[in-house]
């Protein structure tokens, strides 16, 4: 897993049970990383008492377009979200 | 708390009420612990003891917090946007830590990393957590009722034109609109771009535009 500054990415398309912090708007889309939001306590864990080491969450820019097929605005509008490594793969 | 009118929250005598003395009934205002304790107001109730018990905290120090939150107010946000108009290395230390500079002002903007977005001449900005209501309210006080609404949740980030037009913030064509949604554990605070006709003002002027709605992306500083 290689992700840093610049690299495309896809968000892992998956449904794990329990408490996590990537909206379902976003799976399985694809963006580009924008910067380094920190590296932050896992949520996912913490949510059930766990902490574990900090993970690094990375700031994801999606076109809108790429969102939502039917998006009426401005072609070049986005979103960035805040989103940890374990749920993005590089795009090649 | 909400009074509808004026006078009525207490259970005071009718003499001298101003009704010409004829007797109708008030609905009794009811007190905070007239309505049944919820399942977590027993458990912020709960964990509050214990924290005490455990010793992690005094009740001062529970007090003096929330104390500090119902304090921060907007204009801490205004003041800082402000300060980055007139002075290019405030700002840009503004970009690169907000609650550094933050602090370099003597504004506590809590242990909460905030990050600041600025827009551009073709380039705005705007705030949501689409996930729940995460706001920098340390900074900027409590969050509007608004934000934390469904409707403004899902619309902002699928429709946000449609959604800044309600506002009353019509974006001329061309003007591109970035999102940013708070998802993990760092909050946004959008700093616009100084408008046309602020030339000369000094920084209480200038904070006065900076609204809450403008550090949200929802307006835009207005020059009177």
């Amino acid at each position: 897993m290689s992700v840093s500054v610049g690299t495309p990415v896809r968000v892992l398309q998956m449904d794990p049970p329990g408490h996590h912090r990537t909206p379902r708007f976003v799976r399985g889309k694809e963006g580009v990383v924008i910067g380094l939001a920190g590296r932050m306590p896992d949520a996912e864990r913490l949510a059930y008492g766990g902490r574990g080491p900090d993970q690094p969450v990375w700031r994801v820019r999606f076109r809108q377009t790429t969102l939502w097929p039917d998006y009426a605005g401005d072609p070049r509008d986005t979103v960035v979200l805040d989103l940890y490594e374990h749920w993005l793969e590089p795009r090649r | 708390m909400t009074h509808a009118h004026d006078g009525h929250e207490h259970e005071h005598g009718h003499d001298g009420h101003g009704h010409g003395g004829h007797a109708h009934p008030h609905p009794r205002q009811p007190d905070i612990e007239d309505a049944p304790l919820t399942w977590h107001m027993a458990l912020t109730e709960a964990m509050a003891e214990l924290i005490v018990q455990k010793g992690l905290c005094t009740p001062a120090d529970i007090h003096r917090t929330l104390e500090k939150i119902d304090a921060a107010s907007p204009a801490a946000g205004s003041r800082l946007v402000a300060r980055a108009w007139l002075d290019p290395d405030f700002r840009a230390r503004l970009l690169q830590d907000v609650n550094a500079a933050a602090g370099e002002l003597g504004i506590d903007a809590g242990g909460i990393p905030i990050r600041a977005v600025a827009d551009t001449p073709d380039r705005h900005n705007v705030i949501v957590c689409t996930l729940c209501s995460c706001y920098p309210r340390f900074l900027l006080g409590g969050s509007p009722d608004w934000y934390k609404s469904k409707a403004y949740r899902a619309r902002v980030v699928r429709e946000p034109r449609a959604v800044l037009a309600e506002f009353g913030l019509h974006l001329p064509d061309g003007m591109q609109i970035e999102v940013h949604d708070s998802t993990a554990e760092l909050r946004y605070l959008v700093v616009p771009v100084r408008p046309s006709g602020t030339e000369g003002w000094s920084e209480d002027q200038l904070a006065a535009i900076v609204t809450r709605d403008c550090l949200i992306g929802t307006a835009l500083p207005v020059v009177a």
